[in-house]
């Protein structure tokens, strides 16, 4: 199967770039690609309802730059992975990730995406039970589906897992839902 | 010892400057479109990377630089790394004729108008050989869909800049600019109202702007004629969107709103407020109409904008022609 070998295969051997790979220029770059994450159009169940919302008004991922959902692989740098990865739509998957050019990352959002869900149960047949059986995951954001604060922590953790710091602050660890109050 | 002969020095100077103006207003453009974007959907856009997001574009070109550049199987790698240099250095010699002041021109030539249409219609080229090039079926109906529209768009656009040349007799943008007063109701869009409505219309159509983005729908194309093209390639064709957007929005303030006239302040500061009204204009309408479907972008150039270009253009030359008599 295909996922044997995308497996196998590490995606920073592509990133391998000479020129990139100075100390101070890599760091800027790195910086610079942390803040400019464009995920690409693509939504599988009902978490990527969720993944809407946080384009919208009220959670507005636009205000660290990435925002701009390109509808190319080719154009983007984040594959959300938000839903059921049916075993009709893992050859999809696998192809969309392929034609991602290489400073490449995913997002595994929700508990399906992660490892199968409510729908991972003895005898299954339909469903992959995660998407990092398919390809290399750098984030998994759980929940069922996360809140929209859940996929923007999970993009806060790839710009640290990219640049090596977090810039924004941290969550408050048991605070109150704020709104409520 | 020879020297250098002033006109070559005036070339290369206003050379450098289009050129990196081009690239700084490729990026404010950006940093405006996204705030603008986020404030008409109630949400503030680009706000955490630098103060007010200014950064954004900066790590966004960054990045484009630092991805991989990639070319499908069965492309053709010549026209495939063609198609976006050839999107992006014409609309350079587009700035050259443009007058930003009264004697503030690069290349100061009678035909400067035919040279900006000639030029202008070889993005088109652009457009056609990478979705050609790139093999891929979302290209090649992108492509086709630009042809169509370029096509069709073209023809009142020339139609109403040659009602504004009639009125003014000249093809020379600085000419046309010089014969207009300081006031709005000396400038040319008092006596061609309709002439600028048109313009403005086909502009949105000839720089495949929203409503009229259809070579890139992304609800039906995936990407449309740029599907296949990452990194730099990507932000070349994003860069001449920009570039082209200023050239129009350029011409219409010389044709129809005066060039660098206006009381008070300086001439090019005069210039700059106007092309940036005309492109906040652009950037506004994108992100307030939804897109046309294609039968619908073809009915409102043929059935509308050219019966009604060519009566302006018959209406004007009448006049014209009486005032000659008069």
């Amino acid at each position: 199967m295909a996922a044997q070998s995308l497996l196998a295969q590490k995606p920073d051997v592509i990133t391998a770039d000479p020129i990139l790979n100075i100390g101070p220029a890599k760091q800027i770059v790195d910086l610079c690609r942390s803040m400019s994450l464009w995920p690409m159009t693509f939504g599988l169940a009902c978490c990527a309802i969720e993944m809407m919302a946080v384009g919208m008004a009220r959670w507005d991922i636009a205000r660290f730059g990435a925002e701009v959902f390109r509808p190319s692989p080719r154009q983007s740098d984040i594959m959300i992975v938000a839903g059921t990865v049916t075993k009709k739509m893992a050859p999809a998957v696998i192809r969309l990730y392929e034609q991602m050019p290489a400073p490449r990352w995913v997002i595994a959002m929700g508990n399906c995406a992660i490892s199968g869900g409510p729908f991972k149960f003895k005898g299954q047949y339909g469903i992959i039970e995660g998407v990092d059986n398919l390809i290399p995951v750098d984030v998994f954001v759980p929940g069922c589906p996360p809140r929209p604060e859940g996929l923007l922590e999970g993009l806060f953790k790839l710009q640290e897992k990219i640049s090596g710091k977090r810039f924004w602050p941290n969550p408050p660890v048991n605070g109150p839902f704020e709104e409520g109050k | 010892m020879n020297a250098i002969p002033a006109e070559l020095l005036r070339i290369i100077i206003g050379l450098v400057a289009v050129a990196v103006s081009v690239g700084l207003i490729g990026l404010v453009m950006v940093w405006v479109e996204r705030k603008v974007a986020g404030h008409i959907q109630r949400r503030p856009g680009p706000f955490e990377v630098g103060p007010s997001g200014v950064l954004q574009p900066l790590c966004d070109a960054l990045k484009l630089v630092g991805k991989q550049l990639f070319m499908p199987n069965g492309a053709d790698p010549i026209l495939f790394w063609l198609a976006p240099v050839l999107s992006f250095l014409p609309v350079l010699l587009l700035f050259l004729p443009l007058p930003v002041g009264d004697g503030i021109q690069t290349l100061d030539v009678n035909l400067g108008l035919l040279l900006i249409l000639a030029f202008s219609g070889l993005a088109v080229l652009s457009v056609l050989l990478a979705g050609w090039a790139s093999n891929n079926k979302y290209g090649l109906l992108g492509a086709a869909r630009g042809v169509a529209q370029a096509v069709a768009y073209e023809i009142p656009l020339l139609l109403s800049v040659l009602a504004v040349a009639f009125v003014s007799g000249s093809l020379d943008l600085a000419q046309v600019v010089k014969l207009q007063g300081t006031w709005p109701w000396n400038w040319n869009i008092m006596t061609q109202p309709l002439a600028f409505l048109i313009y403005i219309v086909s502009a949105l159509g000839e720089t495949n702007r929203a409503p009229f983005d259809l070579p890139e729908a992304e609800s039906e194309l995936t990407a449309g004629f740029h599907t296949e093209y990452s990194g730099m390639g990507f932000g070349l064709f994003f860069l001449a969107e920009y570039a082209n957007m200023v050239v129009v929005c350029s011409v219409a303030t010389a044709l129809f709103l005066g060039g660098w006239h206006g009381p008070v302040l300086p001439g090019p500061v005069w210039f700059v407020l106007k092309v940036s009204a005309l492109m906040l204009l652009m950037v506004f309408a994108r992100w307030t109409y939804p897109r046309v479907r294609f039968d619908q972008l073809l009915v409102i150039n043929w059935k509308w904008l050219l019966p009604l270009a060519v009566a302006n253009l018959l209406l004007t030359a009448f006049f014209v022609k009486l005032a000659q008599f008069a």
